[in-house]
């Protein structure tokens, strides 16, 4: 069923009566030429992209609960590219160019709004930081432009720039960043694999994969054995434990990540804005609230939920960026686990064990790279090596010394 | 909110302390070669479930200690100075034994 503008006047006047399920619920089969495990955006996405790229249909997508559940529905919707280090430029302006045909190819309203990413600075350090990155972007042809102080003022009315203590010197704006609806892409994905021949089985956890010889051969599941001839992994937060599954240890640990949602109000904020200060970034969903977040709790965990000193600490960095933010109430808080990497940067690669595949270690950043991780993957496995586009993501870089230490903080996670 | 009870200085709030990652992990001899280093820093069981590692009381003793913590619950079980061993409750191990790790090979 192709969705329209014709078709929602027609069904509005049938009384929405010939809508269908956007995919179809199906048991697994026996086995399958490829089993991607994780059915978030970088899963689905993966699959959608083997069927369309590659013709490889006999796919399934498990997920242990509902999909879009895990980090698709717990980010902060952010879409941008405007990375320093050339390996990421190519891969997440990949990325950042699918998310601008998206709704097209998928024939879904992903709500994908380029409305603009800010980073804030507010020291001459920083502003020579935001300089040179904006450069290193320009050579790459990313587009990224240089807001002095007035003009900050102009575009963001509520973002105190005359701030005694952290007083705001300008931003690096990248036009083209700017939010997608996290719930749509998921949604669109899974509807646009089912299409083509994609199996989506919900409620189906995995707790175990066979390899033999070296090579995998199927996954254990709720549902039973699943003979499968590659698998990929996209199960951000829990990658450490389903490779353990198969003997693998990764260069990976778990974190939670707060997001928040405050009381919805008139349009306040038309950017995505980042505070320099401070860990922080907002921007204004369409139904009103303002959708917030900060850095990561700071130790190894695996429940999905925020601590207090978080909670506290992203409202004051918030408050000191925009003051109005004090007069809001809190609508919603909630946390996701992350895999945080060793170097802060991703994992797209193969694996030692032959058939296996994954996507993994995104930090903070995989929402933004949902289309390029899934066009990146489904290269990977498809042809069982790297696409140029991700060759740098390698998982064993650690041991080569290739990092990709974008933020420069050395070999810890907590700190990425 | 994660409260630790410091062998110095008492109970505490977790703002006073930085955490320093899992205290399993042992430096491997000069010459033990690169395998060993790179599973030195790289390496980590990132179990769910029972986890020792370092929390650096900053704000407090500025002593290093080790705390047993389980990822799931946030149950502190036990909190010792850096020198002393601390008992891990029995739970499913989730890391995968030496013997059968599989490694990443050099590319």
């Amino acid at each position: 069923m192709r969705y329209s503008g014709l078709r929602l006047f027609a069904e509005a006047l049938r009384g929405n009566s010939g809508w269908k399920p956007a995919w179809r619920d199906v048991a697994p089969q026996k086995s399958y030429d490829v089993i991607i495990i994780g059915g978030g955006g970088h899963g689905l996405s993966t699959a959608y992209y083997l069927a369309k790229e590659h013709g490889i249909t006999n796919v399934a997508v498990l997920e242990k609960g509902p999909i879009g559940l895990g980090n698709t529905g717990r980010n902060t919707t952010i879409v941008r590219s405007n990375y320093l280090l050339p390996q990421n430029h190519f891969f997440y302006e990949k990325a950042l160019s699918l998310w601008e045909g998206l709704e097209q190819d998928l024939n879904y309203n992903a709500m994908v709004s380029q409305r603009g990413v800010i980073n804030l600075f507010h020291a001459e350090g920083t502003r020579n930081a935001a300089v040179r990155r904006g450069n290193a972007m320009l050579l790459d042809g990313i587009d990224a432009e240089l807001l002095d102080k007035e003009q900050i003022r102009a575009l963001c009315p509520l973002v105190d720039v005359d701030n005694a203590r952290f007083p705001v010197l300008g931003g690096l704006m990248q036009r083209r960043g700017g939010t997608a609806r996290h719930d749509a892409v998921a949604w669109g994905f899974a509807r646009a694999a089912d299409q083509r021949g994609v199996d989506i089985i919900q409620n189906c956890e995995v707790t175990g994969i066979d390899v033999e010889g070296g090579v995998v051969t199927g996954v254990r599941t709720t549902r039973g054995r699943i003979g499968a001839k590659k698998i990929g992994l996209a199960v951000a937060g829990n990658t450490s434990r389903l490779a353990q599954m198969a003997g693998l240890e990764v260069p990976i640990e778990s974190h939670v990540l707060q997001a928040f949602v405050s009381e919805g109000v008139k349009p306040l904020v038309d950017q995505v804005i980042t505070f320099g200060a401070g860990h922080f970034y907002i921007s204004q969903s369409d139904k009103g609230g303002l959708v917030f977040g900060g850095g990561l709790d700071g130790w190894n965990t695996y429940a999905q939920r925020g601590n207090l000193p978080v909670v506290d600490h992203v409202w004051s960095a918030g408050i000191a960026m925009m003051p109005s933010l004090s007069r809001l109430r809190g609508l919603r808080q909630w946390g996701g686990v992350m895999d945080m990497s060793f170097d802060g940067s991703p994992i797209i690669s193969k694996t030692p064990i032959g058939g296996l595949y994954m996507t993994a270690g995104w930090c903070y950043g995989g929402f933004k790279a949902t289309p390029g991780s899934g066009w990146c993957h489904a290269w990977t496995i498809a042809q069982d090596a790297p696409h140029k586009l991700n060759e740098a993501f390698r998982l064993d870089r650690f041991r080569t010394g290739h990092l990709l230490d974008e933020r420069g903080n050395g070999p810890f996670p907590w700190m990425q | 909110m994660i409260r630790i009870d410091c062998p110095s200085c008492g109970g505490r709030d977790e703002v006073e302390f930085a955490y320093r990652g899992d205290a399993t992990v042992v430096r491997p001899a000069g010459d033990a070669g690169e395998e060993a280093f790179h599973d030195f820093v790289y390496r980590r069981a990132n179990p769910r479930g029972w986890h020792v590692e370092w929390w650096y009381h900053q704000a407090g003793c500025r002593q290093f200690l080790k705390v047993v913590r389980h990822t799931m619950t946030h149950e502190v079980h036990a909190v010792a100075r850096a020198g002393d061993r601390v008992e891990v409750p029995a739970a499913e191990h989730t890391g995968v034994p030496a013997a059968e790790h599989k490694g990443v090979p050099a590319a």
